[in-house]
């Protein structure tokens, strides 16, 4: 590319990023902190009932936590609702488990018209695949780090 | 110079052929936008008792064909060429309805653009007298143009304010040889333009600097300037596009802010939650065919220039860092023949 596009080109940028409509910083960190933080307190209040009416301990109140909100989580995605609770809270729903479980189930959903193999098996880690490999990959190494260190 | 060019880019058509006839269908979100009541056929699902969003769309591409066809009182084996596309890898909806129709086809890819690429390519045809009857149509579907593009529509993402919405739509429009307008007089092909725009939430930004291009070529090559034209029609630049557009002219010389309109802008109400306006090849298929020529019907607009703009990007040239190029052709619609 000569310099002369180039200099055109990086005008037009600078013009684009200048002008272009921006998303509303303050609401989004608003409306992520809210639906982030009811998510949570759902999954408190699920803790906690899990811990006085099934007697669970501190261990076994976070595993059936995690499983009610996986399960709260894909339900609200087949019945076509957490999309429009994640077009407004944003982070606050995709950070939870709960946005875990919609970024799988909503795939398997997507893909189910290109059959169990190539559609439903292939492209269900389509999006949360990325997060399961760099989280476990970071989890491990955080691990070796804890084991050299302790 | 060919006989029949003006400049670089444009040609004036010999026997400018004549839109004989038109169809459009969109989904029930175009419906219930502000050109509901234009429209030929509304869905009221957009899978439209199909077992796939790609079969309704194929669907839809070839219900608009058989509805324009019928319209001008013809039967498919009249026609002598199909031209057109969508948004989808390998243009299926275009080539399984091609299937059917049974209609000499050429495929067609120009991204959003393809309307009146179709449209550029079907006139040369009848003007220069290798067709009576060149049919061409486009079509888009927001759940086909979403799962391929972007995400699985049940995923919760934030969509940016320059974020377009793929118009579901098709439309078809007939072109011929007889004296009933309008007409189809100039063609003006749009060379591949790319600023550097790497955002593929922001198409608008991508395929302006093409439209302009496009815009200044035809000004150029007929000699003349936006007052010789009514109306000036964009396909699918949305609402920060279309600013774009009248900036980059104004650097040239040419104020069309008066007389412009982008279909994208013009599909969808605000209220819709679109964000930046609508996009696909269907936008502009079902604005020109439902509102558009309608209006130049009614006596409204006698002089429009038509373009639609496509942004040549796939998932693969995104994810590997490529920048967008666009691409914008226009065509001259006119009550008289000239």
């Amino acid at each position: 590319m000569d310099v002369k596009q180039q200099k055109i080109n990086k005008e037009y940028q600078i013009y684009v990023q200048r002008k272009m409509p921006k998303s509303n910083l303050l609401r989004d960190c608003i409306f992520a902190f809210l639906v982030g933080g009811i998510i949570c307190t759902i999954g408190q209040a699920v803790s906690n009932f899990g811990k006085s009416y099934f007697n669970l301990n501190t261990e076994e109140a976070s595993a059936f936590t995690a499983i009610v909100m996986i399960f709260i989580g894909a339900l609200l995605t087949g019945l076509g609702v957490y999309d429009d609770i994640g077009k407004y809270g944003g982070a606050g729903s995709v950070v939870p488990i709960t946005g875990f479980a919609n970024s799988i189930v909503a795939p398997a959903m997507e893909f189910k018209k290109e059959g169990y193999v190539f559609g439903v098996g292939a492209k269900l880690f389509s999006i949360a695949g990325p997060v399961l490999v760099y989280g476990i990959s970071a989890s491990v190494l955080v691990g070796l780090i804890y084991f050299f260190l302790k | 110079m060919a006989k029949y060019r003006l400049g670089g880019q444009t040609v004036k058509l010999e026997n400018p052929p004549c839109i004989l006839s038109r169809a459009t269908i969109v989904g029930s979100k175009e419906g219930q936008g502000p050109l509901g009541e234009y429209f030929d056929i509304v869905l009221d699902d957009n899978l439209w008792g199909e077992k796939t969003w790609e079969k309704a769309e194929c669907r839809m591409y070839q219900e608009a064909a058989r509805m324009a066809i019928a319209r001008a009182g013809k039967q498919p084996q009249d026609i002598n060429y199909l031209l057109g596309g969508d948004l989808l890898n390998q243009i299926i909806t275009a080539n399984f309805a091609a299937r059917v129709l049974g209609i000499p086809f050429f495929g067609l890819y120009g991204a959003c653009s393809t309307l009146t690429e179709s449209l550029s390519l079907g006139a040369m045809l009848v003007s220069a007298g290798y067709a009576d009857l060149a049919l061409c149509v486009t079509s888009s579907h927001f759940c086909t143009a979403e799962r391929q593009y972007r995400f699985p529509l049940e995923m919760g993402t934030q969509r940016p304010p320059t974020a377009q919405w793929t118009v579901t739509g098709a439309g078809a429009f007939l072109l011929s040889n007889d004296a009933k307008p309008p007409y189809i007089t100039h063609v003006t092909t749009g060379r591949v333009i790319d600023y550097g725009i790497t955002d593929n939430n922001n198409m608008g930004a991508a395929m302006a600097p093409a439209a302009a291009a496009t815009i200044k070529a035809h000004f150029e090559d007929t000699r003349q300037g936006p007052e010789a034209y009514d109306l000036i029609v964009t396909g699918d630049l949305g609402w920060f596009g279309r600013e774009l557009t009248i900036d980059l002219l104004k650097k040239e010389g040419y104020d069309i802010s008066d007389r412009f309109i982008d279909c994208g802008c013009e599909i969808y109400s605000r209220d819709q939650d679109t964000h930046a306006g609508g996009s696909g090849c269907g936008c502009s298929a079902v604005v020109l065919g439902a509102y558009i020529l309608r209006k130049m019907e009614e006596g409204i607009y006698k002089r429009v220039l038509m373009l639609s703009t496509g942004a040549l990007l796939s998932t693969t040239s995104c994810q590997q860092g490529e920048s967008i190029p666009g691409i914008a052709h226009a065509i001259t619609i006119d009550m008289d023949r000239g």
